[in-house]
Formats: C-alpha cells, sequence, structure tokens
C-alpha cells in the first residue's frame, strides 16, 4: 500500500486529505511517482487539474522528489502546490 | 556554552531577546550574529489582510529545515543556526519566521542568513492561507522567490 497526502490549495479543492492505495491498479504495478499521478488525476475534474505536473509538487518519504523516482511498498507520497513559507 | 542547530515549528510566539540571547551565549569566538524575522503584512497584492493561517506536513518540516541548514554549513563556516517557524492561526504583524546565524566573521553569518530564507521560501512544506475583505486565499509561489533560490547554484 502506500500513503498518498495532500496539503494546501490542492487538498481543499479535491477535498482529500489523505489516501491509501494499492500498488497494483487494474493489473498494472505503480512503479514510479508519474504512474501514481496520472492514476490519481483520473479521478476527477479537479484531480486532473491540480495533480498536474508542474502545478503539483511531490516528496516522498518526507523529501521533495521528481517524477521518475521509483516506490516501494509502504512508501508515504505528498503531493502539493509550490511551498509559500517564510 | 557551545555550538548549537535549533528548529522549531510551533503554534506559540516566539521571544526574539530570549533566541538571540541563545545565540550570543553560545560561543565566545563568534564574533557576529545575523537574524531575520518574518512578519504578517496588512496588505499582498493590493488586497487587505486580516488574517493568516500557516498550513504545514508535520512529518517533513524539520526534515526539511534541517537539510537546509545543512546545505549552509556545507557551504560557509557557521557557528550556531537556530529555525523557528510558526504554524496556525496568525494576525498582522505578528511574527512568523526566526532565522539566526553565528559566524567567526560577518559574511558568513549575512550570506548563510538569507541563503537559508531562499531556500526556506521554495523548500520548505508550509503554506500560506490569507484571510481578505473578499474572503479566503491561499498565497502563490512566487517566480523571484523560485529565481533567488536559483541564483545560490
Amino acid at each position: 500500500m502506500l500513503k498518498v497526502l495532500f496539503f494546501g490549495h490542492l487538498k481543499e479543492v479535491i477535498k482529500t486529505e489523505c489516501l491509501e492505495i494499492d500498488l497494483v491498479q487494474n493489473g498494472l504495478q505503480l512503479k514510479t511517482v508519474a504512474m501514481v499521478r496520472t492514476y490519481l488525476q483520473t479521478k476527477g475534474e479537479f484531480w486532473n487539474e491540480y495533480l498536474a505536473y508542474g502545478k503539483a509538487l511531490v516528496a516522498v518519504n518526507q523529501e521533495m522528489t521528481s517524477d521518475d523516482v521509483v516506490l516501494h511498498d509502504a512508501d508515504e507520497i505528498a503531493f502539493f502546490p509550490p511551498v509559500t513559507g517564510g | 556554552m557551545s555550538h548549537f542547530t535549533h528548529i522549531s515549528v510551533q503554534f506559540e510566539d516566539f521571544d526574539f531577546a530570549h533566541e538571540y540571547q541563545k545565540l550570543q551565549d553560545s560561543s565566545n569566538s563568534d564574533g557576529a550574529i545575523v537574524t531575520f524575522v518574518g512578519l504578517v503584512r496588512d496588505i499582498n497584492l493590493q488586497q487587505s489582510i486580516s488574517g493568516l493561517f500557516l498550513e504545514h506536513y508535520p512529518a517533513m518540516t524539520e526534515k526539511a529545515l534541517n537539510k537546509i541548514i545543512e546545505t549552509a554549513k556545507a557551504k560557509w563556516k557557521l557557528g550556531s543556526v537556530s529555525i523557528i517557524h510558526r504554524v496556525g492561526q496568525l494576525q498582522v504583524s505578528d511574527q512568523i519566521v526566526f532565522v539566526g546565524v553565528t559566524s567567526q566573521h560577518r559574511q558568513s553569518a549575512y550570506h548563510a542568513n538569507e541563503f537559508i530564507m531562499d531556500f526556506l521560501k521554495t523548500q520548505a512544506p508550509f503554506w500560506k492561507k490569507e484571510s481578505t475583505t473578499q474572503g479566503e486565499k491561499w498565497v502563490e509561489a512566487k517566480a523571484s522567490d523560485m529565481d533567488k533560490a536559483k541564483n545560490w547554484q
């Protein structure tokens, strides 16, 4: 299972804070962040728009990373808008 | 009395004088302390702001701030470093963030403090939501902040 978290405006728009998803969806293994992103984008219009590459950044196991990163069971993935702290 | 690294993500306000004192007390061989404090402004993009909410990714914030500090320490010879970032509901003119750095001479402390803020602005998982007269609005990341962070490469 993968734990997926959402933050900021993205979280508000898709009305989802946290999801657990199977590594295998419809016989296809979600090997990379890119594949998880694409899979989640199919969940609806707002998901498609706000999870788009560039619009949503990604962290795996609490480290900012890129879409080509390979995932493993029990990984925590977070999608979020560009950060605005400080 | 020795060099320290302090990271805190907290709801409560911080006492600047207290944080400065800790930095000053940490070493007799550091001749420079540089501090930065970020405050909640009452106007942004011509809209009047009545409050600010800071959301964050709890499991990641300390990790990210630690990484920023480690990167700064690899670039400059530093003494003590302290970062405090508030989260939750804040009011206009409230303190949001404190970054304090000590070094033997001022150049490292000045540069490292600016570097830390530039990277915090692009790498630390916080998101600001403003309360305005026209409702609530998520702040958008600025291209200028991305550019500033890139300039350090």
